[in-house]
């Protein structure tokens, strides 16, 4: 925002609260009521004002305090926000940045844990990424805000927390590359946001038992990195996709199908996809627990892709 | 049956507007006036306001300004009707949702503002299309769905844009163009330009909830955004007492001004809109209902008449007809004759032929137009092998 006075930021509670989860912080103060604007909560129409506001030159982040909440603004992202620039031949472009908190949290319920990355993955012209670390988090949200193209990007309600040190320069990252969390050589396992945390809790447990994961963290969830994904893919020969989606219909779907058209050739053992349970999240801890895929979970999935 | 009598009561009050109206014209110049000196001419019926004092009966004119409505809506009336034939002659395909009868909201607007103004509006825009400066082979061809067309033949009838003149389309959805409009208006106030939008939207979308949701931000934030809501009576086949309890819309704004305009007097919607503009760069938002009559049916594959009598579409004809009025008002104040206003008339239907000729000979796009401006930059065609080198596959 310091270096584009055309950056502007809207949502529910964004300025003079901070941010249902503090992410914006103070911006309010440093630059004023307009610039960090407190909507009502209206969020069919307050995403279709920032596309409105897009299409004069401005470049809106958007808001949803949780994900799941821009369901009520369906219409606007995908018909206004995905194929304006088709439909009017170029004319118009619109460079939001729509973010916000989704997953499943702890304890939050049914309509508070969704993941509308498998909703939205269809809508053409719009580009979607997930960041997992406060560094890619940073790095793509640069990027998103640099792109002339309306962005989706995916936060996880339970990473808010996590600490790191990330360098003081500035970097900008790609929107359309995967990170390479851990080389190995026996098994390509491919995930994105929170699940990456119990990948890697996995791959200490398959580490110790004698197996070699590369561990990819897909970041772009469309269009996918097939480059890297197909790199690791020739080395290994075996792919397990690990994703907090349901399994309809979801992030994973739709990577099992582009993995099985693509490398065909290179795979060994078929795609194996682990996403949520097709059940809305129940409020039980335990419950909520199995609706997602646990690290005991995925050490299976590996020895047995591995025989 | 109490049915009957709604609808007869409601074609009356459709006929109104003209019927209550005995003094039309006023001359307040000599007979033969230069073409630069002004006119003061009063409007139909006086404008009724809420929550505001509406502005005066009197519009100042020149005889260049109505000459100038009047070849325009010519033109207008005339690229409608050939849209008309062209659709029955499977050459436009799919939508087409024509304005004659409405074109006086389109040119009394144009009037009043400037091209740094902004337009937004929804699916009914081929006319508003041609106020902002968009040309008839432009639009022709975008119905047609031709390269040479305004969205380069990708948006089609719904969908025409012209970006340098401050005209953002052209939307399907009903009423999702109304929070766009407010987004205009925000981008307007950020940058402090001095400019205005109008938001048109009609009596079917005014029972959207994202209406209201729009106009409660704007209010908040004092945005210069005015709502216009073209109640052309009925929201395709419903008409406008079945769909709203309270179908004064200028009210419906509550804490909002409104103003009701007779919507088929070119001349009052451009004093209204004049108004309009000056009012919201201090104040806020306002709303501006047009009382205006479509002849067509909601679209080309509705025949106007299973939710309306012939009589009434032929009686607002006859009494209220915007083209009509402005001929009246040339001929009255001796600006013009019969023999040269038919001659703008053949001239206008000459230009149509021309641009629907120009426009026929405009080639389909290019199948590879298929995957441009999906992504700004052409992103997402193609999908690469593991070494980048061999193309694997070609992205749907």
């Amino acid at each position: 925002m310091d270096r584009d006075p055309r950056v502007c930021v809207v949502g529910e509670d964004v300025g003079h609260y901070g941010g249902s989860y503090k992410v914006t912080k103070d911006l309010a103060n440093k630059f004023g009521d307009l610039r960090v604007l407190d909507t009502p909560i209206a969020e069919n129409s307050f995403t279709g004002m920032a596309i409105g506001a897009a299409m004069t030159g401005l470049r809106p982040v958007i808001e949803g305090m949780n994900m799941g909440f821009l369901l009520l603004a369906f219409n606007q992202i995908s018909n206004n926000c995905g194929m304006l620039h088709y439909t009017s031949g170029g004319q118009f472009t619109i460079p939001v940045v729509i973010r916000g908190p989704g997953g499943v949290g702890r304890n939050l319920g049914a309509e508070h844990s969704q993941r509308l990355e498998s909703y939205f993955q269809s809508i053409p012209g719009i580009q979607m990424v997930a960041c997992s670390t406060p560094y890619n988090a940073k790095g793509l949200m640069k990027a998103a805000i640099r792109s002339e193209n309306p962005v989706i990007l995916f936060e996880h309600v339970l990473l808010y927390n996590l600490k790191e040190t990330i360098p003081d320069e500035e970097y900008v990252l790609s929107l359309e590359e995967a990170e390479m969390v851990r080389p190995g050589e026996h098994i390509t396992i491919l995930t994105y946001s929170r699940m990456r945390y119990h990948v890697m809790q996995a791959a200490k447990t398959l580490v110790n038992k004698g197996y070699d994961p590369e561990v990819i963290d897909i970041r772009s969830l469309k269009p996918f990195d097939l480059y890297t994904i197909g790199n690791s893919i020739k080395k290994t020969h075996r792919v397990l996709i690990v994703e907090e989606c349901m399994r309809t219909g979801g992030i994973g779907a739709s990577l099992t199908a582009a993995i099985n058209e693509n490398f065909n050739d290179y795979l060994d053992a078929p795609v194996k996809c682990l996403s949520s349970q097709d059940v809305p999240t129940p409020y039980a801890g335990t419950l909520e627990e199995w609706t997602v895929v646990q690290p005991a979970q995925i050490v299976t999935a590996v020895e047995q892709l591995c025989q | 049956m109490s049915l009957i009598k709604q609808i007869a009561s409601s074609r009356s009050s459709l006929l109104k507007p003209f019927i209550t109206s005995t003094n039309l014209v006023r001359r307040s110049f000599s007979s033969d006036s230069s073409s630069e000196s002004a006119l003061s001419i009063e409007t139909s019926i006086p404008f009724i306001g809420h929550r505001i004092d509406p502005p005066s009966r009197t519009v100042e004119t020149t005889p260049n300004e109505l000459m100038d409505f009047f070849k325009t809506m010519v033109l207008m009336r005339r690229m409608e009707i050939a849209a008309d034939s062209l659709y029955k002659a499977k050459l436009i395909r799919g939508f087409c949702h024509l304005y004659d009868g409405q074109e006086a909201v389109a040119i009394g607007m144009e009037a009043a503002i400037t091209k740094k103004d902004a337009i937004i509006t929804a699916y009914r825009d081929h006319c508003i299309f041609l106020g902002r400066g968009g040309t008839l082979v432009e639009a022709f061809a975008e119905l047609m769905g031709r390269r040479d067309g305004c969205s380069k033949g990708k948006g089609g009838s719904m969908h025409f844009y012209k970006k340098d003149s401050g005209f953002f389309g052209g939307h399907g959805i009903v009423g999702a163009q109304v929070p766009l409009g407010c987004g205009i208006a925000f981008g307007q106030k950020y940058s402090k330009d001095g400019s205005v939008t109008f938001t048109l939207y009609g009596d079917g979308a005014a029972n959207q909830g994202q209406l209201f949701e729009a106009l409660n931000m704007s209010a908040l934030l004092d945005l210069p955004v005015i709502l216009v809501c073209e109640n052309n009576h009925y929201g395709m086949g419903t008409a406008e007492w079945r769909a709203a309890k309270s179908p004064a819309y200028y009210k419906r704004g509550d804490y909002v001004p409104g103003l009701k305009v007779d919507g088929m007097d070119a001349l009052a919607v451009k004093q209204a809109c004049k108004f309009a503009k000056e009012y919201v760069l201090k104040n806020g938002p306002i709303i501006l209902e047009m009382d205006t009559y479509r002849y067509h049916g909601h679209s080309m594959s509705d025949p106007g008449s299973t939710y309306r009598t012939r009589d009434e579409i032929s009686g607002v004809r006859q009494e209220r007809d915007p083209i009509e009025r402005i001929r009246k008002l040339l001929l009255a104040h001796e600006l013009s004759t019969e023999k040269d206003l038919k001659d703008i008339e053949k001239s206008a239907r000459k230009e149509v032929d021309e641009a629907i000729a120009k426009a026929k000979e405009s080639p389909m796009p290019d199948p590879s137009e298929l995957f441009t401006n999906v992504y700004v930059k052409g992103y997402g065609v193609e999908s690469f092998g593991a070494d980048r080198k061999e193309l694997r596959a070609v992205l749907p």
